[in-house]
C-alpha cells in the first residue's frame, strides 16, 4: 500500500471525510480550552498586563500562516511532478486559509502594537516580510481566478508558488538588512529548545498552536473535498450539455 | 539567439514599438514626486534615491506586457517555441532585449533626473552603478510574469500583482544602495546582494518563465 493511494479523488473523500469532524471537534476543544485558560487563568504579565495575552491568537496564526504557504508548495511539487489533481487542489484551498491566518496574524500585531508600542503599524522586518506575504497569497490567488482551464491554471499557479517562495524568502532576508526590528525574537525556539516563556503561559500557548494546525487542516481537507466535488459537478454539466 | 535579440530590438525601435515611452513615464513620475511632497530641497534629497527606484521600477512594469503579448498575438510565439533555438533561450533573450530597451535607457537617464530629486552629488556615481546592476534582475523577474499571463486577455492588472511583490528585495537592495551612496557610506554590500539577485534571476528564471510558455501555449 502506498500513500498515493489517497491521491485518487474517490479514495481520498471516503477517507478524510469520517476524519473531518474528528479534527475539527478536537481542534475546537483544545482552542476553547486553551484559549479559556490563557484569556481568564493566566496572571497578567507585570509589564505588559493583559495585552499580553494576545499571544494565544497572535503567535498560532502567524505560524499557521507560514506553514500553510509550505503546504501549498510541497502540494504544487507534488502536482508537477506525479500531476494527482488532488494535490493541486489542496494547494488551491489552502490559500485563502492562509491568506486569513496571515489577516489574523496582522490585525492581532496591529491591536497589540497600539499600546505597546504606541502605534498600530511600525516597518518593522518581521511586519513587513508578513505584508509582502499577504501579497504574495493575493497574487497567487488572483491567479487561480483568472485562468478557466483548471489544468492550466494549476500549472501556473505552482510554478509561481515556487519562484514565489524563493522571493519570499529573499524579501524576509533583504528587510532584515534595511531595517532593524521593532519585534521581538522568536520566544519558543524549536531547534534549541531553550523557551524564554515560563510554563504557565506556555501550555496554553502549545494547545492554541496544535488547535490552530488541527483546524488548518480540517478546513484544507473540507475545502480540498469541495473542490473536487465542484470540478466533478461541472464536468457533469459539461456532459449533460454536450 | 543574437538574430532574436536583433528582431527584437528592431521591432521595439521602430514606429509602435513603445521604445521610449517607459522612459518618458519615469521622466512624469520624477515630475510628480515634488508636485507631490513639496518642493523642499532638504526632503528631497531625503527621498530621492527611493523616489528614483521606485519610477525606475514602475517605468519597467509599464512595458512588461509587451514582452510575450504581441508575439502571442501574431503567432510568432508557436513559431519560436517549435524552433530549434530551446524556449529557454528564448525567454533569456526577452529578458535581455526588455534591459536593452527600457532598462539601459532607465540607467542612463537617472542621473539626470537626480538633479531634479536634488540628488546628493556623492549619490550619482552609486545611483547609475545600482540601477546598472539592479535593471536586468527587473527585466529578467518582468519576463517571468509576463510569461504566466501570456494567455490572458486583460493579464496586466493580474502580472502588476504577481510582478510587484517579486520586486521587493531588488527594490531594498538597489534603494539601499544609492542611500549608503548619499550617506558616504560603504555601498559594498547592497550590491554585491543587487547583482547576486540578478545573477541569480538570469540563471534560474529562463527556465521558470519557459515552463510557464509551455503551459499556456499547449
Amino acid at each position: 500500500m502506498s500513500i498515493w493511494e489517497y491521491a485518487n479523488p474517490k479514495k481520498f473523500i471516503t477517507t478524510t471525510t469520517p476524519i473531518v469532524p474528528w479534527v475539527l471537534g478536537l481542534s475546537i476543544a483544545l482552542l476553547v480550552v486553551g484559549l479559556t485558560w490563557g484569556f481568564f487563568f493566566t496572571p497578567d504579565d507585570f509589564r505588559q498586563g493583559s495585552t499580553v495575552k494576545i499571544i494565544y491568537l497572535h503567535v498560532p496564526a502567524a505560524l499557521m500562516a507560514i506553514n500553510a504557504w509550505f503546504v501549498m508548495l510541497i502540494a504544487s511539487l507534488i502536482w508537477l511532478v506525479r500531476r494527482h489533481h488532488v494535490s493541486a487542489l489542496a494547494a488551491r484551498a489552502a490559500a485563502p486559509v492562509g491568506i486569513v491566518m496571515t489577516l489574523i496574524a496582522l490585525i492581532t500585531g496591529a491591536i497589540w502594537g497600539q499600546p505597546m508600542w504606541g502605534t498600530w503599524w511600525a516597518w518593522d522586518p518581521r511586519l513587513t516580510s508578513f505584508l509582502i506575504l499577504f501579497l504574495f497569497y493575493l497574487g497567487y490567488m488572483a491567479l487561480w481566478e483568472a485562468i478557466e482551464d483548471s489544468d492550466t491554471a494549476a500549472d501556473l499557479t505552482s510554478v509561481l508558488c515556487i519562484v514565489g517562495s524563493v522571493f519570499a524568502v529573499l524579501s524576509r532576508y533583504a528587510v532584515n538588512f534595511w531595517n532593524q526590528g521593532l519585534h521581538q525574537g522568536t520566544t519558543v525556539p524549536v531547534a534549541t529548545g531553550e523557551r524564554s516563556i515560563s510554563d504557565i503561559f506556555f501550555v496554553p500557548l502549545v494547545m492554541c498552536m496544535v488547535g490552530f494546525g488541527l483546524l488548518f487542516l480540517a478546513l484544507v481537507l473540507m475545502r480540498t473535498a469541495t473542490e473536487i466535488r465542484a470540478r466533478r459537478i461541472k464536468a457533469l454539466e459539461a456532459r449533460m450539455r454536450g | 539567439m543574437i538574430a532574436l535579440l536583433k528582431r527584437d530590438l528592431a521591432l521595439a525601435v521602430r514606429a509602435g514599438g513603445g521604445f521610449g515611452l517607459g522612459l518618458a513615464f519615469f521622466l512624469i513620475v520624477i515630475v510628480l514626486v515634488p508636485l507631490g511632497v513639496g518642493p523642499e530641497a532638504a526632503l528631497l534629497t531625503l527621498i530621492a534615491p527611493g523616489m528614483l527606484w521606485v519610477a525606475a521600477l514602475l517605468a519597467a512594469l509599464l512595458s512588461l506586457d509587451r514582452i510575450f503579448a504581441l508575439d502571442f498575438e501574431d503567432g510568432s510565439l508557436p513559431l519560436l517555441a517549435t524552433s530549434p533555438l530551446p524556449l529557454e533561450g528564448v525567454a533569456l533573450m526577452k529578458g535581455v532585449a526588455h534591459w536593452a530597451t527600457t532598462g539601459l535607457p532607465l540607467t542612463l537617464a537617472a542621473p539626470a533626473l537626480g538633479f531634479l530629486l536634488n540628488l546628493s552629488s556623492t549619490a550619482y556615481v552609486w545611483l547609475f552603478v545600482a540601477l546598472a546592476i539592479g535593471t536586468p534582475a527587473l527585466s529578467m523577474i518582468g519576463t517571468f510574469g509576463a510569461a504566466l499571463t501570456v494567455g490572458l486577455r486583460r493579464g496586466g492588472l493580474l502580472m502588476s500583482l504577481l510582478v510587484l511583490p517579486l520586486y521587493v528585495p531588488t527594490l531594498i537592495f538597489g534603494a539601499e544602495a544609492v542611500r549608503r551612496g548619499a550617506d558616504g557610506l560603504s555601498t559594498t554590500t547592497p550590491l554585491l546582494m543587487l547583482a547576486g539577485i540578478t545573477l541569480g534571476s538570469f540563471a534560474l528564471l529562463p527556465f521558470a518563465a519557459s515552463a510557464a510558455l509551455r503551459v499556456n501555449l499547449r
